[in-house]
């Protein structure tokens, strides 16, 4: 197998707060191939958000530190980057794609503008080309009359149109790497199908990866090679996306397939739930999370479980009672 | 039996004001002739886009918001027109749920405060029973009843929505709005929520309009659907049926939308162009065929594009661009 494009080693990302040093990201290994679409799932809180920021260093500063780590992209670690050098990785090797379009974009600029801006700062076009590379990038990214639209502010956008113009920033320098933050959580189910259609044929066309951070299992399903189960700032489990649904072995994962509705879940019947809820992370304890939030008491709340490789590719935190090996 | 909810042709527009004067220069139709029943016991699931108009329609029936034309019948009472003072008898007997549990509970009340202003407005025992009564709400949604003592912050998101919950069934009600009540939970508590509300149901014998843009929630909560576009109901019927058999081209490009967590699945997605039309100038036939461009979209201008009924319960827009050749056939001779 070639060289991952991305290796995540042993990440941990701390924000100082008036409690103290608080672990959002607590020893987080990955590692992404090329081309292929890596699914980070958990719920609020998970670390999921912070991890992907640590990975560009977009965390919010002067709070957020990286404390411990690498995190290699193409032979180089990014967490030793100067701020100067970190800029240029972002945009033209990684492109970020946020939850909310509007915080993206800047309002007061039409968005060719802004869309040229990329092609005028990283590439050194003159305006006029640039003009043009952005025309041809909203083109790509499916905006009708393109021309026309470039002269528009972002409100005057529908939120899919607006996350399309965010999409078309993230690619125009043709990114290795994409990493998207919940790109369809605002939008509507019709228009979330477009934009995740969008993203996997300019994935193809373009040959990049892409990190998903979501918390929709079926998005999941759907788009992403390989998934990494995120709860209380560790990865509970990492697999091949039908190997994970098929072979959860994490009871974590397992809880979360089964509280989801799907279309074939009788009506009305009541659905399995994971009891209890996320502690806050000021909370947490340095064993396993889950076995916290199911009220367990005892050894495996002391001590960090290991994380191992139970077949090629899938991993699980293997604490004694949350990790089943053999019943499905 | 006689259905606790009536809603017949409700048209709620909004004025849009513009120029030197403010002048109403036009107006949003947000729900633009919309009719269905409740039954008692009945979830009715609501379904549609960001911009349909179903939370305008939710706001509409607990008299949120005011309808422009059409009635609606509450437990077999015209409540339309009510004024302020004349609706509030009503409303211990219809209430709702809202999406956002942080921005509907008032930050600066206790719980206790929250979950016994409803009783003291309307009157309800001695500050003793009163005091029993929010411990009992407390206990029948599944928090500690010391949670009385706290304040909405104090709570995550799931616990808040139960606050939100509690506060509703205080007044035992008939009917309750839920208006997206799950969509910003996590996962694993929305299920926890989802039957909470199931439950509730059962034992309170209470009545829902389940308004969710999730439809497999909505389908699996619902009795029956009813499917929103553009300020009007395109499909109304059985969950079962919206699900299996959906005849509106809209209702299945919805459905066929929904990312299933199924990875082995190879699905045929229904990709739609565009966006949802505005509703300030919307077209003047089909608006679903007019998104999707149908060649027979010009037989729509001025048509009765009216629900009708093709199979027993099973009600359908008469619309010759949204439906198969087959059904349109039946729907041509159905009668309203």
């Amino acid at each position: 197998m070639s060289e991952p494009l991305l290796q995540v080693r042993d990440l941990i990302t701390a924000f100082d707060t008036d409690a103290g040093l608080i672990r959002a990201v607590d020893h987080v290994s990955f590692d992404i191939s090329r081309g292929k679409t890596l699914g980070i799932v958990g719920e609020s809180g998970c670390g999921k958000s912070v991890t992907a920021m640590s990975l560009v260093r977009l965390l919010p500063q002067p709070a957020g530190k990286i404390l411990h780590g690498e995190v290699l992209f193409k032979g180089r670690d990014l967490t030793r980057l100067r701020p100067d050098e970190i800029r240029k990785v972002r945009g033209n090797e990684i492109g970020v794609i946020f939850q909310e379009p509007m915080t993206a974009l800047n309002p007061v600029h039409r968005i060719g503008k802004q869309l040229s801006e990329c092609f005028l700062v990283h590439k050194k076009y003159s305006k006029k080309e640039a003009w043009d590379a952005a025309i041809e990038m909203l083109r790509l990214v499916k905006i009708p009359a393109p021309e026309l639209r470039a002269g528009d502010y972002p409100h005057q956008l529908s939120g899919g149109m607006r996350q399309r113009v965010v999409i078309a920033m993230a690619l125009a320098l043709k990114p290795d790497l994409i990493i998207a933050d919940e790109p369809t959580t605002a939008l509507d189910v019709t228009v979330q199908a477009q934009i995740l259609d969008l993203m996997k044929r300019l994935q193809a066309e373009m040959g990049m990866s892409v990190i998903l951070i979501t918390h929709d299992l079926g998005v999941i399903a759907e788009t992403c090679d390989e998934v990494v189960v995120m709860y209380g700032g560790r990865v509970v489990e990492r697999a091949p996306v039908k190997e994970l649904f098929a072979r959860p072995l994490h009871a974590y994962t397992r809880g979360l397939l089964a509280s989801i509705p799907r279309l074939e879940t009788p009506r009305k019947s009541k659905l399995p739930v994971i009891p209890g809820m996320v502690a806050s992370l000021r909370d947490l304890v340095p064993g396993c999370r889950f076995c916290q939030r199911m009220e367990r008491q005892g050894s495996t709340l002391r001590d960090r479980p290991p994380f191992i490789e139970v077949s090629p590719g899938h991993w699980v935190e293997a604490c004694p009672t949350c990790y089943a090996s053999t019943d499905v | 039996m006689t259905p606790i909810l009536s809603v017949r042709d409700l048209k709620v527009h909004f004025p849009v004001t513009g120029g030197l004067f403010m002048r109403q220069i036009g107006s949003v139709r947000a729900v633009d002739g919309v009719s269905f029943d409740i039954a008692p016991g009945e979830t009715l699931g609501l379904v549609g886009e960001s911009g349909c108009g179903k939370s305008t329609l939710g706001k509409a029936i607990v008299r949120l918001n005011d309808a422009n034309n059409g009635s609606i019948h509450f437990n077999g009472r015209d409540i339309t027109r009510l004024g302020r003072g004349a609706m509030r008898p009503v409303r211990s007997d219809l209430q709702m749920i809202f999406q956002d549990p942080v921005e509907s509970l008032n930050a600066r009340h206790s719980v206790r405060e929250i979950l016994e202003e409803p009783l003291i407005i309307h009157g309800h025992g001695s500050a003793m029973e009163r005091r029993k009564r929010v411990d009992e709400m407390l206990e029948r949604v599944g928090l500690p009843s010391a949670s009385a003592d706290r304040y909405p912050f104090e709570f995550s998101g799931g616990q808040r929505q139960r606050i939100g919950i509690a506060r509703a069934i205080a007044l035992k009600p008939k009917l309750i709005v839920c208006d997206e009540p799950v969509s910003a939970l996590d996962v694993s508590v929305q299920s926890q929520v989802l039957n909470l509300l199931l439950e509730l149901q059962k034992d309170l014998g209470l009545s829902y309009l389940f308004i969710a843009h999730d439809l497999a929630v909505v389908k699996h909560i619902s009795d029956r659907v009813a499917v929103m576009y553009l300020g009007k109901i395109v499909e109304l019927a059985d969950a079962e049926a919206i699900y299996q058999r959906p005849k509106h081209a809209y209702t299945k490009a919805l459905l066929s939308a929904i990312p299933e967590p199924d990875p082995t699945l190879e699905k045929d997605r229904i990709l739609l162009e565009g966006d949802v039309p505005s509703p300030i100038d919307p077209p003047k036939g089909s608006a679903f065929g007019h998104r999707i461009k149908h060649p027979r979209y010009e037989e729509t201008v001025g048509a009765d594009l009216s629900l009708k009924q093709i199979e027993p319960g099973h009600w359908v827009a008469a619309d010759p661009c949204c439906v198969e050749m087959d059904d349109w056939v039946k729907l041509s001779s159905a009668s309203a």
